[in-house]
């Protein structure tokens, strides 16, 4: 190794010229190929939803059906202070675009959503958008499922996903997530087949229409009708069950789409 | 190092001087992302690109890296790498990336990577090291898709997500071996791979450090 390259400026210039190459070429690569890995975010959360509805099953269908599947929903947008749908007129007047209307971004405006107090926020969002997108499947008599978007902190971030209930606003179709920061191999069981297919068939509400679901320690026995509302924890990822079951009972409840889904419950949307 | 050709370089670490079987390097991923052929076989891509081009970006400047921040350069030119091809797949294999999560970035710290490079990099020309790099890929991958053909095979009874065993869920007669698609079967397979490779290639066997004497003292006994 020859001394004229160990020098201080040597140093400083080599550093200095890789660090500027390597950011141009990392940074460049991140913007062209934005918008195609945009894409198939939203390829994937509408999967997401169409799974958590029942509508899309890995194997039987293709990713090529999912635009074609995901025709069938009603899209509406929710006040979830009154629990109603904004109607065409209110949408202009409030200048919220169905195609563009991002919740997340909702949730950090000012204008558009609410801070949560620390007893309302069960689910560490803290701030809430006062208007989100559902999802329907509507049939000639009436609503078939409705879809509506949940988000909570779990263990490392917050975990965005779906909650698909059928008509009766209260038994659960499905729940998945498309977005989480969990444990991989632990917290990330959320996302496994296994877990989820446990949500199915869950009660939401007990009849006085009080948000009754939760996770519980130990083994459960589903056939046994005294555990409708309950559904398995994860063991080793306790932080995370607890941050789904915060979430759901937040999003379920009246700060939520409580209003909400007791107005679908009453068929007055 | 004596004058190579190039067909060496890119045939020796496959199996003469494999780097997962002699050096016993890059284990951790082979651990982790080998439940299926489909992860596995883009994480092999993944790899061998990282490896030949870091080799080829750092044989370029080899000669005006300073010895004390070398290191850093190379660590700096491997993470850059790693993070542009964290993106192409994120672009253009999304699902396969979601599956992959963290494994993709942690290509940075894999030991084959950084070992290349700071051994075969510093020291030779950029085409002979991109060379090495797609070389040492590959005998990553001859790995990794060993145990990831296994462990697919008998652990969900298909391959490629085809289903070749038939699965008692699916009402055929295999029962799927549960511990093929947790990380510690994939330690016996390339266990198992070392055995039959050294039983081909004697030479890499390697000599025993040392003997264990006969016992000689007798009081021992009483």
């Amino acid at each position: 190794m020859s001394s004229s390259k160990d020098t201080i400026k040597q140093t400083i210039i080599v550093s200095l010229l890789l660090s500027v190459f390597f950011s141009i070429i990392v940074s460049s690569a991140a913007v062209i190929l934005k918008p195609l890995q945009a894409a198939n975010k939203l390829l994937d959360r509408n999967k997401n939803i169409l799974a958590a509805a029942g509508l899309y099953k890995e194997g039987e269908h293709k990713k090529s059906d999912i635009n074609r599947l995901f025709e069938q929903f009603t899209i509406k947008v929710v006040d979830l202070e009154k629990g109603k749908f904004l109607t065409d007129a209110q949408l202009q007047e409030l200048n919220i675009d169905l195609a563009k209307f991002d919740q997340r971004k909702a949730s950090k405006d000012p204008a558009l959503s609410v801070k949560l107090d620390k007893t309302q926020d069960i689910a560490a969002i803290g701030r809430r958008s006062h208007y989100a997108m559902v999802y329907l499947v509507e049939t000639g008599s009436g609503i078939d499922r409705v879809i509506v978007p949940v988000h909570g902190y779990g263990l490392w971030g917050t975990m965005y996903g779906f909650m698909a209930l059928e008509g009766d606003a209260n038994t659960v179709v499905g729940l998945g997530f498309y977005e989480h920061k969990e444990t991989p191999g632990l917290g990330a069981k959320i996302d496994t087949d296994k877990w989820k297919s446990v949500w199915p068939g869950k009660k939401i509400f007990d009849d006085a229409g009080v948000v009754k679901v939760k996770m519980p320690k130990g083994i459960i026995d589903h056939k046994d009708p005294a555990n409708i509302h309950k559904v398995d924890s994860l063991s080793g990822a306790t932080l995370t069950a607890v941050g789904v079951e915060n979430m759901v009972r937040f999003w379920m409840g009246d700060h939520g789409f409580g209003p909400f889904l007791s107005n679908v419950k009453k068929g007055e949307v | 190092m004596s004058k190579q050709d190039a067909k060496t370089v890119l045939k020796r670490p496959v199996f003469d001087d494999n780097p997962v079987v002699l050096g016993m390097l890059g284990i951790c991923s082979a651990l982790a992302v080998t439940t299926g052929l489909e992860p596995t076989i883009v994480m092999c891509f993944a790899l061998t690109a990282v490896c030949a081009i870091s080799n080829l970006c750092i044989a370029m400047v080899r000669n005006h890296i300073p010895s004390n921040i070398r290191i850093i350069v190379q660590m700096t030119v491997i993470a850059s790498l790693v993070i542009v091809v964290d993106q192409v797949l994120q672009a253009f294999a999304y699902d396969t990336a979601k599956q992959l999560s963290v494994f993709v970035g942690l290509i940075i710290t894999n030991c084959i990577v950084m070992g290349r490079a700071e051994a075969f990099a510093m020291s030779n020309p950029p085409g002979l090291s991109f060379i090495d790099g797609i070389g040492n890929g590959l005998g990553y991958s001859v790995v990794l898709l060993f145990v990831g053909t296994i462990r697919e095979l008998f652990g969900s009874g298909s391959l490629f997500g085809f289903e070749i065993l038939k699965l008692v869920e699916n009402d055929g007669w295999y029962v799927g071996n549960g511990m093929m698609l947790l990380p510690p079967s994939a330690f016996f397979i390339i266990g198992g791979f070392i055995w039959l490779l050294r039983e081909w290639k004697t030479n890499q066997v390697e000599q025993k450090e040392f003997k264990i004497a006969h016992q000689v003292n007798r009081e021992a006994h009483i």
